[in-house]
């Protein structure tokens, strides 16, 4: 069995259907504290959502220097795979696993609704079930979206394919199809291996078809998937 | 002895600030002319203990890179109140 981990930490508000849906898709969940000094031998870990030590500061920037936080960056040097969604994206910007960072919404307002991400790259951990080009409609939930870089650091993301899903216009949906003005409509991004992702949207808010729609769950089976093939392998 | 610092955090000049600009619309409204360039930041008031003015300033910077200020998005100022 695959194990992957979740961190909460105080503030966090994701876990439970994070949990769920790494469940869900056939992998083993652990609930991993924010004090814990290890992963308890997960093969990953997901940074869910939330609003970790109330966002002081700056969102992540206190969270990046929790105990569990060490354990992470271990797992991450060793081959294993990261994924912050929301928050974690944060989290992880801010630890500096990835480059640039989540800046205040453009419009100055906290964003709660669906969004259009097209799968920019299926060679990461996280989305392999998907194909090149799809087009996914899950929730957005946060007040700190947008993605900035230095030009030199989009620059290199563009050349690399380390965008791995954009917001997209699709025909009949709001115009607004950017929801935070998020530069080059990046919604997340990923290491140069593919094993550590970031992103802004929550899968794990639409990956039940009891809930209308299952258009996240497979960033769940790709996670999963990843994992079974590293050990095979 | 303990020297009050002062950090000052603003966003870096050419990153769209979307609170100063809600801000320079505002004054705008209100009859303020000649406004521009509204930049929204933070201030940060800290006691440190250190020998010298200029230790608790190094101090102030250390905590800067590490943590009060995201080197991304962000500039600093600190000035402590003897010099």
């Amino acid at each position: 069995m695959t194990t992957i981990a979740v961190v909460r930490f105080p503030g966090s508000n994701c876990e439970t259907e994070t949990l769920a849906a790494i469940e869900r898709a056939g992998g083993g969940a652990v609930l991993v504290d924010y004090r814990a000094t290890s992963l308890a031998d997960a093969a990953a870990v997901i940074l869910p959502g939330g609003f970790a030590y109330g966002d002081y500061l700056r969102s992540g920037a206190i969270a990046r220097f929790a105990p569990v936080m060490d354990a992470v960056r271990r797992l991450a040097q060793e081959g294993g795979a990261v994924i912050g969604v929301c928050n974690g994206f944060q989290v992880l910007c801010e630890a500096q696993l990835l480059p640039g960072a989540l800046q205040r919404n453009a419009q100055q307002r906290f964003a709660g609704r669906p969004v259009d991400v097209r799968i920019e790259r299926t060679d990461t951990v996280c989305t392999r079930d998907y194909a090149a080009g799809d087009v996914i409609r899950i929730p957005i939930a946060h007040g700190e979206g947008r993605y900035v870089a230095d030009d030199a650091t989009l620059a290199m993301l563009e050349r690399d394919h380390r965008v791995v899903m954009r917001y997209v216009g699709v025909t009949g949906a709001d115009a607004a199809y950017n929801p935070n003005g998020s530069t080059n409509d990046i919604a997340g991004i990923c290491d140069p291996t593919g094993r550590i992702v970031g992103f802004m949207p929550h899968p794990e808010r639409q990956a039940d078809r009891a809930l209308g729609s299952d258009a996240g769950q497979r960033v769940f089976t790709s996670l999963v998937t990843s994992l079974v093939a590293s050990v095979a392998a | 002895m303990t020297f009050r610092v002062h950090v000052r955090i603003v966003p870096r000049s050419g990153l769209l600030d979307p609170q100063g600009q809600a801000i320079e619309h505002a004054l705008a409204a209100l009859g303020f002319a000649g406004v521009a360039d509204v930049r929204v930041g933070k201030a940060i008031e800290l006691g440190i203990d250190a020998p010298t003015p200029q230790a608790a300033r190094e101090e102030a910077r250390a905590m800067c890179a590490r943590l009060l200020a995201n080197p991304v998005t962000e500039d600093f100022v600190i000035e402590t109140d003897t010099p």
